[in-house]
């Protein structure tokens, strides 16, 4: 259900850009979600093709770029990304990690026609 | 007709960020201490938050903002029971708080004459994490029954907050829990995260999680 809220955002900050560059129509919106944020794309676009008809985003295309969760091993500074289920550094076994990326959950860019 | 890329680079939620930031001197402007309760239905929000009033009415005064998805006041009616003052917030099916229900809450306690305020958010472990509401701290309560697994299974939620309350300690001997396997998880996700294993139920544990409240109500004063 939170992807209603999210989706209104995305509308409004992609409408607010797209206003100061007096566009006459958005065709793509780009979006960077990490690994560990929780948002379901086809529940997003579900949302979106409701919201967004009759405005000038009405037939934007929403590409998610997908983060992967990068961790750093403070033991052995081994790099590794998370799998599906989040694990210790598959190098020397330590839960002693830090996340490096996987929380995004960001606008990146638009393409607009003016 | 001309093309053009606009760089954003902006958080999908800044609205809800930037509102919550005004909430936050709202309450620092009060020296409130506030906390935003998180957890699955079921874990024990109401509970902990009426045993905490109840140790600490005599000498702090709390307000508490009730989140729930339908108009039951049942929460809102236990916490005034209970000797605080309470908002019942309905977030109209939402399935978490957003700032701007919180200054709506806000705007109606009588906030020159509290101390701590506690948000209960709504029983979900999915997004409420995500929705910055301007409190002091973060909490999430985990509980045995729930299992081991949640760390894993639900990231972001152990990734988005600073406290965490591992609730219903007293049930570990009837339910297979493994400690080292739920703790593991919380610190490769949240290094940081300090947490509380206490029982609302038999009060264990509730000494340190009482002491930690009134250590930080000491540095809002």
């Amino acid at each position: 259900m939170h992807e209603l809220s999210v989706t209104e955002n995305i509308l409004k900050i992609t409408l607010e850009y797209a206003e100061k560059e007096k566009a006459t129509k958005v065709t793509d919106i780009y979006l960077n979600i990490g690994q560990l944020s929780s948002i379901v794309d086809d529940s997003v676009k579900f949302y979106w093709d409701l919201i967004a008809k009759d405005t000038i985003c009405e037939s934007a295309k929403l590409t998610f770029n997908r983060i992967p969760a990068r961790m750093s091993c403070k033991s052995c500074q081994n790099e590794y990304n998370l799998g599906p289920e989040p694990g210790p550094c598959p190098v020397c076994g330590s839960y002693d990690v830090l996340v490096i990326s996987g929380d995004e959950f960001q606008m990146d860019s638009i393409n607009i026609e003016k | 007709m001309a093309t053009k890329k606009v760089t954003i680079l902006e958080n999908i939620l800044s609205a809800n960020d930037q509102l919550a930031e005004k909430n936050r001197s709202l309450l620092d402007h009060h020296g409130i201490f506030s906390i935003n309760i998180m957890a699955s239905p079921g874990a024990g929000k109401t509970s902990l938050i009426l045993k905490t009033i109840d140790i600490l009415k005599k000498t702090v005064r709390i307000g508490v903002i009730e989140g729930d998805t339908a108009a039951v006041t049942i929460d809102a009616d236990r916490v005034i029971a209970g000797g605080a003052y309470a908002v019942q917030i309905n977030t109209g099916g939402n399935c978490h708080l957003d700032s701007s229900m919180i200054e709506a809450g806000l705007n109606q306690l009588p906030l020159e004459q509290l101390d701590l305020i506690i948000v209960e958010n709504v029983g979900n472990l999915v997004c409420p994490a995500a929705f910055d509401l301007g409190t002091s701290i973060r909490a999430l309560i985990a509980s045995i029954p729930e299992g081991d697994d949640k760390p894993y299974k639900y990231p972001g939620m152990y990734r988005g907050v600073d406290v965490l309350i591992l609730n219903k300690i007293d049930l570990k001997p009837y339910v297979p829990f493994n400690d080292d396997y739920f703790l593991n998880g919380v610190r490769l996700l949240n290094p940081k995260l300090q947490v509380f294993p206490l029982s609302c139920k038999t009060e264990e544990g509730m000494d340190s999680w009482i002491e930690w409240i009134k250590g930080q109500l000491k540095k809002k004063v």
